[in-house]
């Protein structure tokens, strides 16, 4: 049975790997995941420099979801290099660095920063992030700004780039195909859905940060439908994220035109759920006769 | 972490202390306040649920008498702090009502001196049990170990703050993974925010920011 898939130049063992800012830089969840075992590591945001992140409280829980409102805190790209890239070295899987900025400049340094590290395999740019040369647009969910951005990352790297889509656009073909133009190797989506929740006893945001990110299975369907939007718009690989809680929704995002899959919020329910989700896949492909896991990519019959 | 049920509402696990130990068996106590722990309570014996643990850092071991200043299902925290240092503890323990002060009578065996307190006078003296703790720290310097809700801990925190007393709070928020990975659960401290599940949930009391 053939459960490889290839994103980019990178080569990855099984289509499951963990969504960036759910599985920290892999250490955390090295006491309950053979991280050996996993498609490809995906490690949190990075900045050029260290974000100290928002006030709490960060994150609720909203039924079958949560929002979180982190703020990207994260120690920066040089004492990831230092400090967090060493441990990750010592396994034999693909390692994805997510990283952002709040202008091109910042999104440029970081990625050349990563690039010339030795044991990062793969960029994927977060672009649901504000602007700061631009009024605070987000990056994302402005096709000449997506662009620009994503183009001008592309001529600093060399590394395969994976360019990761805000959901909060009217059009995701369209976001999904800029960033093919632009240069990407491949696009995963979706990022979470911008989101709000409300004390009503105290009239208060629930989050300090009054809006966040919502994720977990509530965006599922949105976000299969995003897949499947940007598969008939993009030749590139999609890898596909949204609520995937076990291998049937892994196998559905693939259908829909997933190469890949990300977990995230399912690490937090349960830490080991990466290896399920490979299990599953593999037991689903033995029941049905499919040979090779890429037979289910797009495989959608309408 | 415990896993409160197999459902997608309530969706993570949610973060308790262990009340106790022996052998094979872990305890924990916990009050209903939510529907995780309105569906953890439904749980009947055998079923099974999925565990994570044990996380974080713990009080550190008293070298002598100390203090222990618990906020309603805050003693669950403290309880293994008595168990083991059995008649050197006093203890401070409040809560809203009688009903809310759980275990009152074995906590009463293993401490040292009882104070109680509720906020309607129900059981004991009639007020906030950090009142009650101020009076008695006037002169003493003996470590403070406090586990309850924020307003307490702060209050706790102004209590000791420049007296030279040790004092560590037991801290709860809100998790999702409980490993340290999501950052979702941070406190703010004099040397910038700090995960609750991962370097705490104790922390020294004067490191927090409030």
């Amino acid at each position: 049975m053939e459960l490889t898939v290839n994103i980019g130049r990178l080569k990855l063992k099984n289509p499951v790997m963990t969504a960036s800012g759910t599985f920290g830089y892999g250490e955390e969840y090295s006491e309950f995941v053979d991280l050996n075992k996993l498609g490809a590591i995906v490690v949190k945001g990075l900045s050029i420099t260290p974000r100290e992140g928002n006030p709490a409280p960060r994150i609720i829980e909203t039924p079958a979801g949560m929002l979180n409102a982190i703020g990207l805190q994260n120690i920066g790209v040089k004492t990831f290099i230092k400090e967090k890239l060493p441990f990750l070295k010592k396994f034999k899987i693909p390692v994805i660095v997510n990283f952002f900025g709040d202008s091109i400049e910042e999104y440029v340094k970081a990625a050349e920063g990563l690039s010339k590290a030795d044991g990062v395999d793969a960029l994927e740019m977060n672009i649901s992030c504000p602007n700061k040369q631009a009024g605070w647009i987000v990056f994302g969910t402005d096709p000449k700004v997506a662009f620009e951005v994503v183009n001008a990352v592309r001529k600093a790297t060399d590394l395969t780039l994976i360019v990761k889509l805000s959901p909060n656009v009217t059009d995701i073909a369209l976001m999904a195909k800029v960033a093919e133009d632009a240069g990407a190797d491949a696009v995963s989506l979706i990022n979470t859905i911008t989101g709000m929740a409300i004390d009503i006893r105290t009239r208060r945001p629930k989050l300090a940060n009054i809006t966040g990110g919502l994720s977990g299975p509530a965006i599922k369907p949105i976000a299969v439908r995003m897949v499947y939007e940007a598969y008939r718009a993009v030749n590139i690989p999609i890898i596909g994220m949204g609520g995937i809680m076990n291998s049937e929704d892994a196998i559905e995002f693939m259908i829909a035109g997933a190469t890949a899959v990300a977990v995230g919020t399912a690490n937090f329910v349960n830490p080991s759920v990466t290896l399920d989700i490979i299990k599953g896949i593999e037991s689903f492909m033995g029941k049905g006769g499919i040979m090779d896991v890429k037979n289910l990519v797009g495989g959608l019959r309408c | 972490m415990l896993q409160v049920g197999k459902t997608y509402d309530p969706l993570l696990k949610r973060p308790f202390c262990i009340f106790k130990r022996e052998g094979n068996v872990i305890q924990f106590v916990y009050r209903i306040r939510g529907k995780g722990t309105r569906l953890l309570s439904n749980c009947k014996k055998g079923d099974i649920i999925q565990a994570i643990g044990p996380l974080g850092n713990s009080y550190p071991a008293p070298k002598k008498d100390f203090i222990a200043v618990a906020g309603g299902i805050g003693i669950a925290s403290l309880f293994p702090l008595l168990e083991r240092f059995k008649n050197k503890a006093f203890l401070f323990y409040g809560a809203r009502t009688k009903n809310e002060l759980v275990m009152i009578n074995k906590a009463k065996s293993l401490a040292k001196k009882i104070f109680t307190t509720t906020d309607d006078g129900s059981i004991g003296q009639k007020g906030l049990i950090t009142d009650v703790l101020n009076d008695f720290l006037e002169n003493r310097t003996m470590p403070v170990y406090a586990g309850g809700p924020m307003p307490m801990l702060q209050k706790v925190s102004d209590i000791v703050a420049g007296r030279g007393i040790e004092c560590y709070a037991s801290l709860e928020e809100h998790m999702a993974c409980g490993v340290g990975a999501c950052l979702g659960c941070v406190v703010k401290t004099v040397s910038g925010y700090k995960r609750v599940c991962k370097e705490g949930p104790v922390f020294p009391i004067e490191e927090i920011v409030w």
